[in-house]
Parts: structure tokens; sequence; C-alpha cells
């Protein structure tokens, strides 16, 4: 699918598709919106502007919302209801339910089938499909990008925009690849190449880029794992991660409750097979990686680009050029409470949490029970895992995985994001280390004080049984 | 929106990178349905100690940093999440701009449609504006948009980058969603000829 005989990038394609009016020197592009998630957090105040000018929502059959973020993953009372504590919480809560009725929206609320973190629910649903534009108040929208859909993160400004237009004022990013050679070794996984990708690049790399993931470890990836890496593309700064649709792509959505049958799913299949960039199409940048040479992986400060392999040990600030980088690295340390040069390899942790948006599908469930089962978690450990829907839950409770996690100690909860965000009373404690599966280990993320250590799901569940951070490499 | 003029203000200098939107305003914060007070709780975290006592070695808590209307800040402001309470919160403090070597893309678009400047400048201008505002509190700092100028008290002048159109949009304090509202007819047409690939409502 050239144009006029140019070759395109996948990321120029749906770019094109979309272009309601194409940018100019003095007026920005305009870009269609196809889905517009909504939750919680982000959207009260777009509703209210919707209301105080008037305006209705121009296609509420584009857009879904959920509740995820402060919602408590407590577990059912007897009457199958989760009981929320927090009044503010309750109250956001309550706002998004009377907008969504008010506004024609459908809601997929707490407790409800289909519940769970808006990043989670759209590929369940088959929503998220190739060649769309998929928008959300919140930055990992990009997770969305591995279905070869251009999905980004948008403030709740533009949450307004779009949801009185279906439209976003954009300037045209541009684009890198982001090639990932070789296989993965055993014990090595998806969330090990990204945040092997963001040590490499910081987490400021990709600012003003698309990324497009490509090479062989990638196409070896199942679309859970693909969604793993382009979840956390936001963390080294671009505005979006995408993968070509392939088989592997069209597989995983077929037969979804949203996914098109009969003739339209044909129909959609020969699109999307058009999309993938075409042979000698340009990127305005590449960023190569070796995946066969990647070991499990861990972030030691607080920034996800500061993460190491986890053999490796602390860098010293000294080593670094810039001043406001040493500075940056100094404060990190401190606030870690670690020592240049010490390995994290043996080092006790107080909590485990095993879930977002990032690593709580029922792929990164069952590769967290493997680990666990038959053992018990180590008692100074609190280890809590958090499904990332209403679904997997489910899912995960018919392949038995709850009984695994509960015998072995962990804690199995209601569907969120939990303490990937810490809205919703899930918290670490004042100068707690976690080993999390979430995305971000900034200061106070999981929790005031509390200090956080990125890592795969399978080195999560190790370190769960070991209760010391953990190679899971020795465990397989 | 207020349309933008130029001003002087003096300003805090905040020299780590990657402050991160979580810094500028903890989720805790978040739990609301409106942008009001989120001033109070801007760097939160940094700014008040367990009990909510101010620091009185945080930048911002100093007595010279009353008033100060500029935020100079490191590499990459404002990474992380899409919350537009970031901006609000920087806002609702009194900050008019941020300077910085460079933003986070969605904290830059969200500044802009919120009259919050972000104003990139190179590395050196930035490690010289950090030295002088640390050596001087007092420097006053001159913003002017529609020159898209930074003046020093020496008189030196820096020229910055902004999007021209956002750029119309702040010094005339028009809202962007009324370009939006422009493109009707394009809108429509463009829904008429493409197909909807999904419907939420079954
Ligand atoms: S799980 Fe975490 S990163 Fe994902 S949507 Fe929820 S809060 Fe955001």
């Amino acid at each position: 699918m050239t144009r006029n005989g140019q070759p395109r990038t996948l990321f120029e394609k749906v770019w094109d598709a979309h272009e309601v009016r194409a940018q100019t020197d003095d007026t920005p592009g305009v870009l269609y919106i196809d889905l517009h998630l909504v939750h919680e957090v982000t959207s009260p105040q777009a509703f209210t502007m919707l209301r105080e000018q008037g305006l209705t929502v121009r296609r509420p059959d584009r857009t879904l919302a959920t509740m995820d973020h402060s919602t408590p993953t407590t577990p059912r009372n007897a009457l199958g209801i989760i009981p929320i504590a927090d009044s503010q919480a309750a109250a956001q809560l309550d706002t998004l339910t009377r907008n969504c009725h008010d506004f024609g929206i459908p809601l997929y609320a707490l407790g409800t089938e289909n519940q769970g973190i808006v990043h989670v629910i759209g590929p369940e649903q088959g929503l998220t499909q190739p060649g769309m534009t998929i928008v959300c108040g919140d930055s990992h929208t990009s997770t969305h990008g591995a279905f070869g859909a251009l999905a980004f993160g948008i403030g709740t400004s533009e949450v307004g925009h779009v949801l009185a237009t279906q439209c976003l004022i954009q300037t045209r990013p541009k684009t890198c690849e982001v090639r990932v050679n070789g296989r993965l070794q055993p014990g090595v996984g998806a969330k090990d190449i990204i945040l092997a990708i963001i040590a490499k690049i910081g987490v400021g790399g990709g600012t003003g880029y698309v990324f497009e993931y490509t090479g062989e470890a990638i196409r070896a990836l199942t679309m859970e794992e693909r969604m793993t890496i382009c979840n956390m593309s936001i963390e080294g700064g671009a505005r979006a991660g995408m993968v070509a649709p392939d088989e592997t792509t069209f597989d995983y959505i077929k037969g979804r409750p949203y996914a098109p049958h009969g003739a339209d799913w044909d129909a959609a299949v020969a699109y999307w097979r058009t999309l993938p960039s075409d042979a000698g199409a340009t990127y305005d940048r590449l960023i190569e990686l070796d995946a066969s040479t990647l070991t499990p992986m861990i972030t030691y400060g607080t920034n996800p680009g500061m993460g190491m392999a986890i053999t490796d040990s602390v860098p010293a600030p000294e080593q670094l050029d810039e001043p406001s980088a040493r500075t940056t690295l100094d404060k990190a340390l401190k606030y870690m409470d670690l020592q240049p040069g010490e390995r994290l390899l043996g080092k006790p942790v107080d909590v485990v949490f095993i879930g977002s948006c990032t690593n709580s599908r029922i792929s990164d469930l069952r590769l967290a029970a493997s680990i666990m089962q038959g053992r018990r978690v180590a008692p100074n450990v609190r280890v809590m895992v958090v499904p990332g829907s209403q679904q997997v839950k489910r899912q995960a409770e018919q392949e038995g995985l709850d009984r695994i996690f509960r015998e072995a100690g962990a804690e199995w909860r209601e569907a969120g994001c939990s303490m990937c965000i810490a809205m919703n009373g899930d918290q670490l404690q004042p100068g707690q280390y976690a080993v999390s599966t979430s995305n971000r280990n900034f200061e106070g993320r999981q929790g005031k004080g509390g200090r956080t250590f990125l890592a795969s799901p399978l080195t999560a569940a190790a370190t769960a049984v070991n209760g010391v951070i953990t190679d899971v490499r020795t465990m397989l | 929106m207020e349309p933008i003029k130029s001003f002087s203000a003096t300003a805090i200098a905040l020299p780590v990178e990657n402050v991160d939107t979580d810094q500028i305003i903890p989720a805790r914060y978040l739990k609301v349905t409106d942008k009001a007070g989120l001033g109070d709780g801007l760097f939160a975290d940094w700014r008040r100690d367990d009990n909510g006592n101010l620091k009185p070695d945080f930048v911002l808590n100093r007595p010279e940093a009353a008033g100060a209307q500029i935020l100079v800040a490191g590499n990459n402001f404002g990474c992380g999440s899409s919350r537009e309470h970031a901006p609000w919160a920087l806002l609702g403090y009194g900050f008019k701009a941020v300077i910085s070597t460079y933003f986070a893309d969605i904290f830059r678009n969200n500044a802009l449609k919120n009259g919050l400047l972000p104003i990139t400048v190179d590395t050196e201008t930035y490690y010289q504006l950090v030295s002088m505002i640390e050596e001087d509190p007092a420097t006053q700092i001159t913003v002017d948009l529609a020159q898209q100028t930074v003046t020093l008290p020496e008189g030196q002048q820096l020229h910055f980058p902004i999007d021209g159109f956002a750029k119309y949009c702040l010094l005339n304090g028009v809202d962007q969603l009324g370009f939006l509202h422009q493109q009707a007819d394009l809108i429509a047409q463009y829904e008429a000829t493409h197909a909807q690939r999904v419907k939420t409502i079954a």
C-alpha cells in the first residue's frame, strides 16, 4: 500500500488513513480517533467542560469506559459486592457512572463481568484492532500499539476534544525503528526486552518519536508479550509503540466479542495485511538490540531507565558526565537507600506485586504460577497477585492458578490498577522495598516513601518464593 | 483561558532530571473531580513531611522562593503519566512558565492547553539559568510569548521555539477546541467515507 509509489511505514499508513485535515505551516493536523477509552480519574473535568459548553458526545458508539485506577481490589463481600472504603474514590466512581449514563457511553462498572484495567479490556474484547487510532487519558495507551494500531495517551483537555469531536489536534511525530534481533534465552521475557531498551536510551530517549518494534525477537512474541513491550514505550518517552500485525495478531483477535466475523472478518484481515511497513520504507532513527544476549532485567533507581541486568551492580554517580544526571542518580540512590557498586541479587524485599497493565494478563499469571506451584512464598514477604480484568480473573480461576497462588501464601485479589499507582489503598509503607511487575518506579509511585524494583513476572515470582531478589534462571 | 501577556518574575531552580508527573502531583491527589486546590499537592512528597508540614529546606519552601512564577528544571520535565493535574497543580501554585532542556510530549501538550508555557532552552543556557538563580534568587526574568523571548537582567535575550498554532491560541486566549469545531464539515465527510471499524455499543 505505497502511496504515489512511495514506500511507507506502518505508522505512516495508519496516520495517513486518519488525517481529517493535513498539517500546514499555519495550522495543525486533525486526526480522527476510532476508539476512545475512558476511566474515572482523567475524565471528570472533561465531562464538566462538555456540560458547561452545552456539548454532547459525538460518538458514544466509539467510546468505552471502565473503572480501574481508584477501585479497591479487596475481596467481594457476602453479597458479591466489592466495598469501597474511600469516600473520595467512591465519589469519583459515581461521577463516572453519572457521566456515562448522561452521555450514553457504555461502562464496565466496578465488579461487573468485563471490568478491568483499561488497557487490558480493549484487546480482550477485540475492540483493539490493527490500523485503528486509539486514545485514552492514560499514558499507557501505547499498549494497544501491539496490534498495529496507533495508540497514545492524552490529557484531560484532549479527552474533552475527543468526546466532543472524535478528533484530536496533532503534530506528526517522527518514526524510530526499534529492531530486536535474535532469540530470547530461557527465563528472559518481553519485560526484560523493554527494560533493556529503556535502560539503553533513557526515559527521555524516545521523546517526539513513535516506535515500531521489528526483528526476529518481536515476531516470535505472543500478543500479550508484544503488549508488555508496547505498554512501556512511554517509559522511553515515545508517544506510541507499534508492532506490525501478522498471523499472531489475527489469531488473537479472531472470535473475540467485538472482532469482525464472517465476510467482515475476511475484509478486515485483507486490509490488515496491507499495513506492515513497505520494503524500502525509511524511519527517522534506528535503535538495535540483540535479544539473545539479554538476561533478566531489574531497575535500581527511581525511573524506568535506571535498569540493569539482574546480575550487575548498581552504578556510581561519578561515572556520569552531566552534572544534572549525576545529581539525579545520586538523589535516586539516596531515595532507594542503595550504595554504588551494590548488587541487588540476594537483597530482601517486603512486597511483591504481580499486576498492572504491563503484566497482569493470563500469560503473565501463568508464568508467575509456574514458579510458585508447589512452593511457598517467603514468610517475610507480602505477595499480591492482581489480575488485569474480571475476565482474566475468571480464566485464572478456571485454570486453578488462584489456588496455586493462595496455597503458596500469596493474596489473590479483584481486578484493577492496584499497587501500580497506589490510589486505592493498596500501597507500600514508607521505606519498604517491592519487586513489581508494573511500569513505574518513580519516588512514591507505589506509596509514599515506598521503593520499587521493576522486573518481569518470573523474576517477581522467584523473588516472592525466596524473599530476596532472585535470578529466576536458578529456579528453572 | 486568559490571554498570555509578557511578564517578569523571579524563578526557582530545580536542577533534577526527569521530574515525573508523580512528583509534580502524587496520585493520591487525583481522586478529585475538579481542578481546584491542586496547587496544594504540587511536589507534595518533596515539599511536605509525613505530617503534612512544609520542609524548610526544599527549594519551593525557602523564603526567597515566594512569588516566583517561573520554574527552571532539568531535562525531560513532566515525563510519566498523562495526568493534566500536573499543569493544573503548577498553575494553581502560581507558576506561569517552566524552563527546561526538553519536555515530555504529553506534559507539553497539556501545559499548552492550560496556558502554562513550556520553554525549551539549550543545555548551556539551562546551566547558566540555574547558577544565576542559585546565586541571586531575586533575578528577574522576563518572558515574552509574542516575541518568543526570555530576557535576563543584563539584557541577554534568548529565543525559544513554540508551535505556531499553540502560540496563537495562548496569545489570544482561544480554546483549541474551537478550531476542531470549525472542522465539522471535514469531520462529517471523513465519517461518511471511512468504514467504522468497531462499535462499542452492541
Ligand atoms: S495499571 Fe498502572 S500504568 Fe496501567 S493504567 Fe493502571 S495505573 Fe496506569
